[in-house]
């Protein structure tokens, strides 16, 4: 299940200058099984760029194929393309609307067609899938959840859809950090064990740098880096003139080095920073 | 989509008819309107015409936005006329089996239509010229008297910014929310009418939800920052009436009693 763009202009109001578009000939191809970071900052075309992957929005030019389907086409079913490429848009529990749980979360299915036998079986295990309970929820009013709970039945209504492709924009915004945790360590489940592929966005350089095997960063509409999160974050300079950063691990190992200690900068987790030091100082015959 | 979806037709400028008060804009449009039922005769409506089209020229806003304002309402115009030309009795001109058309029909029909012109044309001036903002503020103040006997100027016209203000926000959000259902399969388009009324449910719910979290948000915002009615309350800028308004007014004012009395 692969998405490919091709050459892709979109701006939002027809008419307006090509360097004023919201993308400018964004090529880009993900392939089955990755797991995607898709950074910049704000306004810099993420969430435009997302939307053309299931057909929201179509280019004003180029080409857009997913699974080789050329969504751009007239002719081209775009529900069964929805179908695949799941998206989950910032705060989706505002677009709860079922009285009960099983109902919006069966929502997609049921477009989809399904009997209501499977589509009960869908619903369990999309609700299994972010650490809920069917049998407590299913007949309980969304609304009356909490905001965590919220946001994951939310997601669920997505996952009910078996996406083999999940697209999720900020999913942990407004989130408590245990609830951040938990939802990117579900999002991580589904990749690793589900199979399916990710491109999650985001403003936070800790979570991709641990999750992500790519980063893409977009810049005014363009692509502006496209690389592992180590080849990525090694261009500190360019990413800060962006207005982003570093994960706050990988800034401490530059500032070491900036004082004078010998140490790699090609690091993105704690853990690995820890080692670092302990080879850096000399420390490990010690233990 | 959603976005072409311009609300309110205010054109900013700097003429003669945008600087008048809000007050003299609203005032003379009732005048028109007014004037508009009293008037009998087509000289009467030639001069009316005549003073609407000095006016939209006074005003410096391109013809084709004024006339913009009328084609949505074309549909009612031509009705109008119609129904007039058909329903009503007099000398005959034609007859085809039971529909005649008579000359009293004709000319009912026509002094009909052009009172609706002239009233769309005239009032959008109205609009054209007049931000939203000001609009409010002049019927919150041409309102004011009207608290004696209960009328709650202050609180009509917050009530009409904050709908105002809020219209791009809704149309914003009812636009991701239809995205985020499309994503999950949902079809607006298709369908029979039940059908279509059926799939506009997981939009209009948590659109409301929507709507009434931001509310309650916006009142505890307001709350917070000392909003409490508009008791002792002072505006940043005090409508002001001008000569320009007290001569504008006296002009519309003696317009309409000549019109209105001699034709």
């Amino acid at each position: 299940m692969s998405i490919r763009l091709e050459n892709v202009f979109f701006s939002y109001l027809e008419g307006t200058p090509t360097n004023q578009a919201a993308l400018r000939n964004v090529s880009l191809e993900i392939e089955d099984g990755e797991f995607v970071g898709l950074i910049g900052p704000t306004g810099s075309g993420k969430s435009t760029l997302i939307q053309h992957f299931n057909g929201l929005l179509k280019p004003d030019s180029g080409k857009v194929f997913v699974d080789g389907v050329d969504l751009t086409l007239k002719d081209t079913q775009l529900r069964l393309i929805r179908q695949k490429v799941g998206m989950v848009f910032q705060y989706p529990e505002h677009q709860l609307f079922g009285e009960t749980v099983l109902e919006d979360v069966g929502f997609g299915p049921r477009n989809g067609g399904l009997s209501e036998e499977e589509i009960v079986k869908r619903v369990r295990e999309a609700l299994a899938y972010v650490g809920l309970d069917y049998e407590v929820l299913k007949d309980q009013s969304p609304f009356e959840l909490s905001g965590g709970q919220k946001r994951r039945v939310a997601i669920a209504g997505v996952l009910a859809m078996r996406p083999s492709v999940l697209v999720l924009d900020e999913p942990t915004a407004g989130l408590d950090p245990a609830g951040r945790e938990e939802i990117l360590a579900e999002i991580k489940q589904l990749h690793d064990e589900g199979g399916i592929t990710v491109v999650l966005v985001t403003h936070s350089m800790e979570d991709v740098a641990r999750f992500a095997d790519r980063l893409i960063v977009m810049e005014q509409g363009t692509i502006a880096l496209d690389g592992t999160p180590l080849e990525v974050f090694g261009q500190a300079g360019r990413l800060k003139d962006m207005g982003l950063g570093v994960p706050e691990i990988t800034e401490l190992m530059y500032e070491l080095k900036a004082h004078g200690l010998d140490v790699d900068t090609e690091i993105l987790t704690v853990a690995e920073a820890e080692a670092e030091i302990i080879r850096v100082m000399g420390w490990g015959c010690q233990k | 989509m959603l976005r072409s979806v311009t609300i309110g037709q205010h054109i900013p400028g700097d003429s003669l008819i945008h600087r008048l008060d809000p007050r003299t804009k609203i005032l003379s449009s009732i005048v028109l309107i007014v004037l508009l039922f009293v008037v009998k005769g087509f000289i009467g409506y030639g001069l009316v015409a005549l003073g609407i089209a000095l006016v939209v020229r006074a005003s410096n806003i391109p013809l084709r936005f004024v006339l913009r304002g009328v084609r949505p309402l074309m549909v009612i115009l031509v009705f109008t006329l119609t129904l007039h030309l058909f329903m009503t009795d007099g000398r005959i001109i034609f007859q085809i089996w039971f529909l005649k058309v008579t000359w009293e029909g004709l000319i009912r029909g026509l002094m009909m239509g052009t009172r609706l012109l002239l009233l769309i044309i005239g009032t959008s001036m109205l609009t054209l010229t007049t931000s939203p903002m000001q609009l409010t503020d002049g019927i919150e103040t041409l309102l004011r008297p009207g608290k004696k006997i209960g009328i709650p100027a202050h609180e009509l016209a917050m009530m009409m910014t904050i709908a105002l203000r809020f219209i791009p926000t809704l149309l914003e959000e009812t636009e991701k929310i239809m995205k985020a259902q499309m994503a999950r399969g949902a079809d607006f388009q298709s369908g029979g009418i039940t059908q279509r009324a059926k799939s506009l449910i997981p939009l209009l719910v948590p659109l409301f939800v929507n709507a009434f979290r931001r509310a309650d948000d916006l009142a505890i915002a307001m709350e917070a920052r000392g909003y409490r009615g508009g008791e002792g309350r002072t505006k940043l800028r005090e409508l002001k009436f001008q000569r320009s308004d007290m001569m504008a007014l006296g002009f519309v004012l003696a317009f309409a009693l000549v019109v209105g009395a001699f034709f």
